[in-house]
């Protein structure tokens, strides 16, 4: 593997007359956990759909694995987004297919016609993120919502990737379930040596997870480096977001279940 | 035997060698000894090919370095994880089916009943708060179904006016009747193709339209929070698309009719020679008055069942894709198949108001 499965080199985003980021570069190394943390509106989740392709930047480059996300023939492009998952903030599980459809829809693209096979893999999927086989046949729809993440992370992982993209990977689950879930990321990083980009919220997630953190800040990179770094920089926004009573507290349990 | 695997063993680089690579497999018969010292990466897939080709077991003498130990252990745990077994197809079950679906289509008019009961309901209260009219939404509905529809009525109107008005007249010539395309265009037109032709239109327009709205929100969530604010949805949502469109419908109903004797009277110039002043002239006197008050009445009914219609099948979405493609597929064709059918309980009812003796 590279050794930066994701590369920004200038990026730059605008949404009509506004500029949401500017020139931003970041090189992500492989087998770390990265989270981008920013005020509402800094366009993380931007940045985050700009690294799988979904939306282009402005200006600037975006290398996934080494190379531009859209070089290269079809079959290789093809090749290289069945390198990473990602997880989206609402799970967004194909709400016609069932648990098992949905874990097992990447796996049968990608080819994999022996059924038993494909059971076998989609059952260890989601033992994988904790569910039994007694979910399978669930549709979407009859899922709680910390159910309905875990199977967006089976599929996530379905085609063994080397890169994982969390979309606010705890928003909307209880504390408990979170730190479960956050639990389950890190035992999975852990086994699989991922590399994880994750956008979130939640300092609880962050303390817990992050080996590093990037912070985004009026359209540029402010900081980049170990939580015990950032949280030394001189900086109005940084001094509020990790600094205040609340974030704290949250950063002290975070820490406990790291 | 022995066997030493090396190299990546990861889905990425065995997908595509997949059915080469079980041949293989196949040919290693049981008893075999295993050695994966030699491999670089293994993912689980990897594993769990050799893993069903082991019998899911570790096979005696098997060597395995030890930060592999982490992916077996885990299919170790997984052990015999079976889905749960769907019951198999029985000779009763088509009997079943039958019988759900009888069950599932009273619930429907249980349902409809409900829905036209609840607004009859809204509308005894509304009578009595005057100031609680959904009267913005009714104007916006009314805009979006009556207003913005005019363009491809007319299109579809005046085409079909000249279709029709051109086949006839080719008959019509034969016999030297030429005349009597305004007969046949007036009470055709007035009386039966406007409404219905407007109202497939609208219903495939407008009517799918409304279900995908209400199923939208209903997905979004939209719906209980207008509940959980106190406001009906009923009196919010259903009630300014029904009364908007049965109050727009005779009007499009009206546009539609107007725009397919346009149609024909243009094509019956070209044809047959009428002149406009002719043919306007001739309307009144063959197509009596009565009839054009049949097809707005239509349009009324029409527009009433197509709204109604749409609204109940839009508050059956479950949340969910296929959900919502279900229901908006139903409601088009049921509100098509209700409109046929009124459509023929209006041509008994109406059989001898307006026709030629």
């Amino acid at each position: 593997m590279p050794a930066h499965p994701v590369e920004l080199r200038g990026v730059s985003t605008r949404f009509g007359q506004t500029w949401v980021h500017r020139r931003i570069d970041l090189a992500v190394p492989a087998g770390e956990v990265v989270a981008l943390v920013g005020g509402s509106g800094t366009g993380k989740t931007t940045l985050l759909r700009q690294m799988v392709g979904l939306l282009q930047p402005a200006e600037g480059e975006v290398r996934l694995f080494g190379e531009p996300l859209a070089s290269g023939s079809r079959a290789d492009q093809l090749a290289r987004r069945r390198r990473f998952g990602m997880l989206f903030q609402q799970g967004a599980l194909f709400s016609a297919l069932n648990v098992f459809a949905n874990v097992a829809f990447p796996l049968r693209e990608f080819g994999i016609r022996d059924e038993g096979m494909l059971r076998d893999l989609v059952l260890l999927k989601l033992a994988m993120v904790e569910l039994g086989p007694e979910v399978a046949l669930r549709m979407p729809a009859e899922l709680s919502g910390g159910m309905v993440k875990r199977v967006a992370l089976a599929r996530a992982l379905a085609l063994e990737p080397e890169l994982l993209l969390l979309d606010e990977p705890t928003a909307g689950l209880d504390p408990d379930r979170s730190a479960g879930f956050v639990r389950l990321i890190r035992a999975l990083h852990k086994a699989l040596g991922l590399t994880v980009i994750l956008v979130t919220h939640d300092l609880d997630t962050l303390a817990a997870l992050a080996t590093r953190v990037a912070v985004l800040s009026e359209g540029r990179i402010l900081a980049f480096g170990p939580l015990e770094e950032i949280m030394r920089v001189q900086d109005p926004f940084i001094e509020r977001f990790f600094h205040g009573e609340r974030s704290q507290a949250a950063l002290a349990r975070g820490r406990e279940q790291g | 035997m022995r066997v030493c695997l090396a190299g990546d063993w990861t889905l990425r680089f065995l997908g595509p060698r997949l059915d080469a690579l079980q041949g293989h497999l196949r040919g290693v018969g049981g008893g075999a000894g295993w050695d994966l010292s030699g491999v670089s990466r293994l993912d689980s897939f990897g594993a769990m090919l050799l893993w069903r080709h082991w019998g899911r077991r570790r096979p005696e003498g098997l060597v395995l370095p030890a930060e592999l130990e982490g992916v077996f252990g885990r299919l170790a745990e997984l052990g015999e994880a079976r889905l749960e077994a769907r019951a198999p197809y029985r000779w009763l079950d088509g009997t079943a089916q039958v019988g759900r679906g009888v069950f599932g289509f009273g619930r429907h008019v249980v349902q409809f009943v409900a829905l036209v009961g609840q607004l009859c309901l809204d509308l005894v209260y509304l009578l009595r708060y005057r100031g609680h009219w959904p009267l913005l939404e009714i104007s916006a509905n009314f805009y979006k179904v009556g207003v913005q529809a005019m363009p491809v009525i007319a299109l579809v109107g005046f085409l079909i006016g000249v279709v029709l008005s051109y086949l006839s007249a080719l008959q019509l010539q034969l016999f030297g009747a030429d005349v009597f395309i305004v007969n046949i265009l007036g009470f055709g037109i007035i009386r039966e193709l406007g409404p219905v032709l407007v109202a497939v239109l609208v219903a495939g327009r407008s009517g799918s339209a409304m279900t995908a709205q209400i199923g939208v929100m209903r997905v979004t969530e939209e719906i209980d929070a207008l509940t959980t604010m106190g406001i009906s949805r009923y009196v919010r949502l259903v009630l300014p698309k029904v009364v908007a469109l049965t109050l727009a419908m005779p009007l499009v109903t009206l546009w539609g009719s107007s725009m397919a004797l346009f149609g024909g009277m243009v094509s019956a110039n070209l044809q047959l020679g009428l002149s406009f002043d002719f043919f306007l002239n001739a309307l009144p006197r063959a197509v009596p008055a009565v009839n054009l008050l049949i097809g707005l009445s239509k349009g009324v009914v029409f527009g009433l069942l197509i709204a109604l219609v749409a609204c109940h099948f839009g508050l059956r979405v479950r949340p969910n894709t296929e959900s919502l493609s279900a229901n908006t597929t139903a409601s088009v064709v049921s509100s098509i198949t209700v409109v046929i059918l009124v459509d023929a309980v209006f041509a008994i009812a109406t059989r001898s108001i307006g026709l030629p003796r």
